[in-house]
């Protein structure tokens, strides 16, 4: 390792890359495999050794707050999960519009395999969507500069700019070689109103402009040295396109490919895609296998519609699995390479090990009361929502029959009930409530829609690793009683195995009233209780230090 | 050089501190490390797995292929077998002996054992016994990392300046405890199979 190297997850890559930016500001809403971006920001911030990094109510918001920073001329950088962004579309989308003062940076991290997400879309689409620029790192290193030319692109297009990773790279660590740090930007506003009120005459006129910088867009991209093509002294049969990771499992494969020796090949790491390069190695090629992380993006440009003289293999015809994760494995078959031998064992039949609830975890309790007041009853439906909680799904708990996406609980609850279901709960985390649960409560509250909406209160974001809540705890009931949920419906239990009676007579009480009960189940994350212990006796151990 | 090791555990067990304990040491060493970690949904009381790399050669990627592992580290039986296509044919499970059961159909451990041990150098540590005579059960990862020691290629005299650092901060009696329980583990793996299995 060299002397400047720092070891980092690559989502922390990203962190210091954007700090040595000259960062003015950093939003997010935790998600994985994106939440230890932020986190790295938000651990110097609050040391005071770092710009305004805060957690936001949800990805909308966070987005909004970074275009906000930018207009008043700071550098900014916004992070989620994949799905976070189909929150932050709204902004995302029409953000390519203005003229970027500041530069914008979004990073976003997908999780193909669903690790710990619920779909596994490719935010390369968004990028090509919005018309904007997307850099792909594949190592730690490229995730540190990329982020540092992110900056530079957004403010020299004035169009905010997209990093994309994945979860083996947001999640792995490595030595990473740092550069000196940049001075931030001057508090200045963009004094180009026209450019920031997106009017419909002002806005024909930006996606005018947007439509126009493409061709720039795409000479950057075409020029960009991180599209690296090797020409290889094989015969022209056979080369392959590297996006993201893809190209990793490649290499590690390289040494095997024997007498034939390696296909030419190219590496994709900025999007709009480098046209003439691929055409290029097109013309030079009878076939080509595209191994990229995520969707057939590259893919499905390079197949169109139309026959074509080049053979084009990869996610779309079977070569490479449609869905997960690619791998050393998937990509060596595809490769058409034998797989390595590996020990042979005789190896018993293993128990699966999901994901569980902690042992003790109050969800725990607030399931069974609510199976238990339900048992029994005809028409009922059970929906959830995104956290912890989700495990409740699974054995031994098994509640929850609807479980979609941050909010959803409480809304599809709603249009269940107006269908006709008669026993209809919900149940939401608190810092999902406050995500996505707010604007539902209010449709529910507008038409006295008979539901219970269960807030599951542990005071953190527990599974992303504890973020605090945004709100303090207490404040969830007069956010209910505010919009109008009357105030003999909004109750508050203790998510107690010992106080399992007493929450199964409340919630049946509530399941029967015909209209919206809110009932908060309070107690606090063990993992959080954790925390706080060992961030105390961390603070303990400091005093001492201090006083010796 | 390249050294590839799958650790293995039930999340919460600190698979991901013994392989930053690890990492550290081969990084001192001047090596070339990835650790690739497994974190959100999957770390509730779930199979976790992690992949660490080193190399005295730049690193392709974060994972490791299957066939490609020298070396299975696992904090429990069943999940130090849950990975075995990864070991190449002369790679080697080092287990702790004590099953993590938080599943109703945790299975015989008897023939998990026996399958463990049809790989002709694993080792099945008692590692929970081996840390209370140490000094405190909580050193159980350092036993770990002490069997595992007798099979990575970086100095023990570097492991232990790893743990001794990442302790620093606490009582000389923390650091004492996991060296001790580090020793007792490096001890239990290099006298071979008789002295680790029960």
């Amino acid at each position: 390792m060299g002397i400047n190297d720092v070891v980092l997850l690559g989502d922390e890559a990203i962190a210091l890359g954007a700090l040595h930016s000259g960062l003015g500001a950093a939003y997010g809403y935790p998600g994985t495999p994106s939440t230890e971006i932020l986190e790295y920001l938000i651990g110097l911030y609050e040391k005071g050794s770092g710009p305004r990094a805060s957690w936001c109510a949800n990805e909308k918001t966070a987005y909004e707050e970074a275009l906000g920073a930018s207009f008043a001329g700071l550098r900014a950088l916004v992070t989620m999960k994949h799905v976070g962004l189909n929150v932050a579309a709204d902004p995302f989308v029409n953000s390519a519009l203005v003229a970027i003062k500041g530069g914008l940076v979004l990073a976003v991290a997908d999780d193909p395999g669903m690790h710990s997400s619920q779909d596994e879309q490719d935010s390369r689409f968004y990028a090509e969507f919005a018309m904007i620029p997307c850099l792909e790192p594949a190592n730690q290193r490229e995730a540190y500069e990329m982020t540092r030319e992110a900056f530079d692109l957004s403010e020299r297009f004035q169009v905010p700019v997209m990093i994309r990773i994945t979860t083996r790279l947001a999640h792995s660590r490595a030595g990473v070689g740092v550069r000196g740090a940049r001075a931030g930007n001057p508090l200045g506003k963009s004094t180009d109103k026209a450019a920031w009120t997106l009017l419909p005459g002002n806005a024909r006129r930006r996606y005018d402009r947007l439509c126009a910088i493409q061709a720039e867009l795409q000479a950057w991209s075409a020029a960009s040295p991180w599209n690296v093509a090797e020409a290889s002294s094989r015969a022209a049969d056979f080369a392959v396109i590297t996006g993201g990771l893809g190209r990793n499992y490649f290499e590690e494969n390289l040494g095997d490919l024997g007498v034939s020796g390696p296909p030419s090949r190219l590496h994709i790491a900025t999007y709009p895609l480098p046209i003439e390069k691929i055409r290029r190695l097109a013309a030079a090629n009878k076939r080509i296998l595209v191994i990229e992380e995520g969707a057939p993006f590259i893919e499905k440009a390079l197949r169109g519609i139309l026959p074509s003289g080049v053979e084009v293999n990869g996610k779309l015809d079977g070569k490479l699995p449609r869905t997960g994760e690619l791998n050393p494995d998937n990509v060596r078959a595809a490769l058409g390479l034998v797989p390595r031998p590996s020990a042979r064992i005789e190896v018993p039949p293993l128990p699966s090990r999901p994901p569980q609830l902690c042992q003790g975890c109050p969800h725990a309790d607030s399931y069974a009361a609510v199976a238990k007041a339900v048992e029994g009853l005809p028409s009922t439906l059970i929906t959830a929502d995104i956290g912890c909680y989700a495990l409740g799904a699974l054995p031994p708990f098994n509640v929850p029959e609807a479980l979609v996406c941050m909010g959803a609980s409480i809304s599809m609850a709603v249009g269940a009930a107006e269908a006709g279901y008669e026993n209809v709960v919900a149940f939401i985390g608190d810092s999902t409530f406050l995500h996505s649960g707010l604007t539902p409560l209010v449709d529910a509250v507008s038409r006295g829609a008979p539901i219970t909406i269960v807030i599951l209160d542990n005071s953190i974001t527990a599974m992303t690793g504890g973020q605090p809540a945004l709100l303090p705890s207490g404040r969830l009931e007069e956010i209910a009683r505010g919009v109008g949920v009357d105030v003999a419906h909004v109750l508050t239990i203790d998510a107690t195995r010992a106080a399992t009676d007493a929450n199964v007579a409340v919630f049946k009480r509530e399941i029967a009233h015909r209209g919206v009960s809110v009932v908060i189940a309070r107690r606090e994350c063990l993992e959080a209780i954790k925390a706080k212990k060992k961030k105390g006796s961390a603070a303990v151990e400091a005093a001492k230090e201090a006083c010796e | 050089m390249t050294h590839d090791i799958v650790l293995a555990g039930v999340g919460g067990q600190g698979v991901l501190s013994i392989a930053a304990i690890i990492a550290r040491a081969a990084m001192a060493e001047g090596l070339a490390v990835r650790q690739s970690e497994v974190h959100g949904m999957a770390q509730r009381g779930g199979a976790v797995s992690a992949h660490l790399r080193i190399s005295d050669a730049p690193i392709r990627g974060d994972l490791i292929p299957s066939g490609g592992a020298d070396l299975i580290l696992s904090m429990e039986p069943v999940e130090s077998l849950r990975y075995v296509s990864f070991l190449k044919p002369d790679g080697v499970i080092v287990t702790a002996a004590e099953p993590f059961v938080n599943i109703a159909d945790y299975p015989d451990l008897g023939p998990i054992i026996k399958a463990i041990e049809g790989l002709a150098r694993s080792r099945v540590v008692a590692a929970a016994e081996l840390a209370r005579k140490a000094g405190s059960i909580r050193a159980v990862n350092m036993v770990i990392v002490g069997a595992a020691s007798a099979f990575i290629p970086i100095a023990p005299d570097r492991m232990e300046r790893s743990i001794a650092e990442l302790f620093g901060a606490k009582e000389a009696s923390v650091v004492e405890v996991n060296l001790r329980a580090f020793a007792a583990g490096r001890a239990s793996a290099a006298a071979g199979r008789a002295a680790g299995a029960e």
